[in-house]
């Protein structure tokens, strides 16, 4: 049998991905299904004698009563808007200052990278300290010596929101700086110095020029940035453990205590399902606005 | 004026993100009495007390072990795959491309939790919880997106007269592939291998639910779950967290420019 010189090229090209769909297929997208054949089960760890009964959507009847639920939900939104919020911002400052040419660029760009080579679970003990009530930083900086002002931070919901918050944004501004630096370096200095000429002020080239421009790159910023904090675990798991009363549970954080600590497989499912669909709805806007373009350009 | 303004931000950028890690290390480097003095100290004498303790009452090497083994087979096997699939991704004439291009990317964004209970379930009825192939498994799984990304795209850098030349000259496909492409997409290779490395070794939410015996645990597992008797080992925490973390930011140093590439590889081009 002769093949055209395209069918061979196409059938090596397609037995190429075969290893690489093997896991993906395996590990990733089977799981997903399995997530949500559990979720209509009702399976208790440590009571295999219960067997796996098939119960329809009683664990998602379950989950619209939960209140912790619905509470991890609503952290996980304001702790996603909160941090992505904070994250562009101080990700567009850092873009603009290592987009300038001056002395050392090199070693404050990598001085910048840090944060980001720090492992999640090394920061998350790092801001646990600087936080700590008895000898934390954070405490000596406010009050000095005075320890009967020192506050138990990640004892008050609020305020230990507020440091995860903080560890987050600290950890992860910079990643959304290099994505933003990436679009600022495509904007040609052709037209900065025409605006020069025309008399523009440099606040008016930045909102004139520079925003529009690099808005292709914050959104992907944004939308890293948006999917990353969905699923914000390792910060909860070791400064918080979720609390004090629910303030810090989110909705990784919940369905892992389900799940693996109270060996609820059936019902921590369905919140797995949960987190799946919504994260899936925001990456298909994502693929929508921005990536087409990239998996057209050869054909 | 302005100049000084944009050397004043520069500087607190730099500062905040260097001073809260530089303070961690400062204290893995006090005695346990000096960790929690009221006021700080700020010069530390406890030398590698608290290195010495962490390996010899916490097994610290042992986690690093683990930590390495890890995340340097899952970098080799990562890379390998995603060699061949970004190159046939990036050069050859396939059809859904953008499909496959994009699953992969949804892949990448899954919250773990989404996956966890039947990853752990698959991989305990292999008997795989506690073993090093149980932890790879689905590290590979959850970097190939990144692999391919890169990888595709400097593959697709790469001018196409190169390959059609190999051809004529009368290679095979894999030899074109693995004699002329790779050895040019080389930085590639090197930058997707630096990330993937970094993202096996900081990993830590599968690390805690499949590796609960200790003997097993990589780094981050055992830096969350140090527990003292009666205190927070708070000095062998912090010389725990400087070990896992000096070699990467080493290789930030280093690699910067590459790192940065790398992350925004793909992402903005288009």
């Amino acid at each position: 049998m002769r093949l055209s010189i395209l069918a061979r090229e196409r059938i090596f090209g397609a037995s190429l991905l075969i290893p690489c769909f093997i896991f993906v297929a395996a590990f990733a997208f089977y799981p997903i299904v399995y997530s949500l054949s559990l979720s209509f089960h009702k399976i208790i760890l440590g009571l295999p004698s219960l067997g796996q009964p098939f119960i329809g959507f009683d664990n998602y009847r379950e989950l619209l009563q939960d209140r912790i639920a619905l509470h991890s939900l609503v952290n996980t939104l304001i702790f996603v808007f909160a941090t992505t919020f904070f994250e562009i911002l101080f990700g567009l400052i850092i873009a603009l200052v290592i987009n300038k040419y001056f002395m050392g660029r090199g070693l404050a760009r990598a001085a910048i990278l840090v944060p980001w080579a720090v492992p999640t679970v090394v920061s998350s003990q790092m801001w646990r300290f600087i936080f700590n009530d008895k000898y934390g930083l954070l405490n000596y900086i406010f009050f000095g010596s005075d320890t009967s002002a020192y506050t138990a931070w990640l004892a008050h919901p609020s305020t230990a929101f507020a440091a995860i918050v903080v560890a987050d944004v600290w950890k992860t501004s910079s990643f959304a700086g290099l994505l933003i630096l990436a679009g600022l370096q495509l904007i040609p200095d052709e037209l900065y110095e025409a605006a020069k000429i025309d008399g523009a002020s440099s606040w008016q080239q930045f909102k004139k020029i520079t925003l529009p421009l690099i808005k292709p790159a914050m959104l992907i910023a944004l939308l890293f940035r948006t999917m990353d904090a969905f699923r914000v675990f390792d910060l909860v798991f070791v400064m918080t453990q979720g609390g004090p009363a629910d303030s810090t549970n989110v909705l990784q954080f919940y369905g892992y205590k389900k799940i693996f600590a109270e060996g609820l497989m059936g019902y921590g499912s369905t919140i797995s399902v949960l987190v799946f669909l919504i994260t899936f709805i925001i990456s298909l806007i994502y693929i929508r606005t921005i990536g087409v373009k990239l998996f057209q350009e050869k054909g | 004026m302005k100049r000084t303004l944009f050397y004043i931000t520069t500087f607190m950028i730099v500062s905040l993100s260097l001073v809260p890690f530089l303070w961690f290390v400062n204290t893995s480097l006090k005695t346990p009495l000096e960790v929690t003095s009221i006021p700080p100290v700020f010069i530390p004498s406890g030398a590698l007390s608290s290195y010495v303790s962490a390996i010899e009452g916490y097994d610290l090497l042992h986690f690093v072990r683990n930590s390495l083994i890890v995340a340097g087979v899952t970098t080799i096997i990562t890379i390998l795959i995603s060699i061949i699939t970004g190159y046939s991704l990036a050069r050859l004439r396939l059809k859904y491309k953008g499909l496959i291009m994009g699953s992969l990317l949804v892949v990448s964004m899954f919250p773990q939790i989404s996956i966890a209970g039947p990853v752990w379930r698959i991989l305990q009825d292999l008997g795989w919880l506690n073993s090093y192939q149980g932890l790879i498994i689905p590290y590979v799984t959850l970097t190939l997106p990144l692999g391919v990304w890169i990888l595709a795209s400097f593959f697709k850098d790469l001018p196409p007269e190169l390959e059609a030349s190999a051809r004529i000259d009368g290679c095979s496909h894999f030899q074109t592939l693995f004699r002329i492409m790779v050895p040019l997409a080389a930085p590639g290779v090197f930058t997707a291998a630096i990330l993937v490395f970094i993202y096996a070794w900081n990993e830590f939410f599968f690390a805690l639910l499949i590796m609960t015996q200790q003997d097993f645990q990589t780094l981050p597992v055992g830096i969350a779950l140090f527990q003292g008797q009666y205190t927070m080992p708070w000095g062998e925490i912090a010389a725990a967290s400087t070990v896992s973390t000096v070699p990467l930011v080493l290789m930030v140093f280093v690699f910067q420019k590459r790192i940065i590439s790398g992350l925004t590889a793909g992402a903005v081009k288009g």
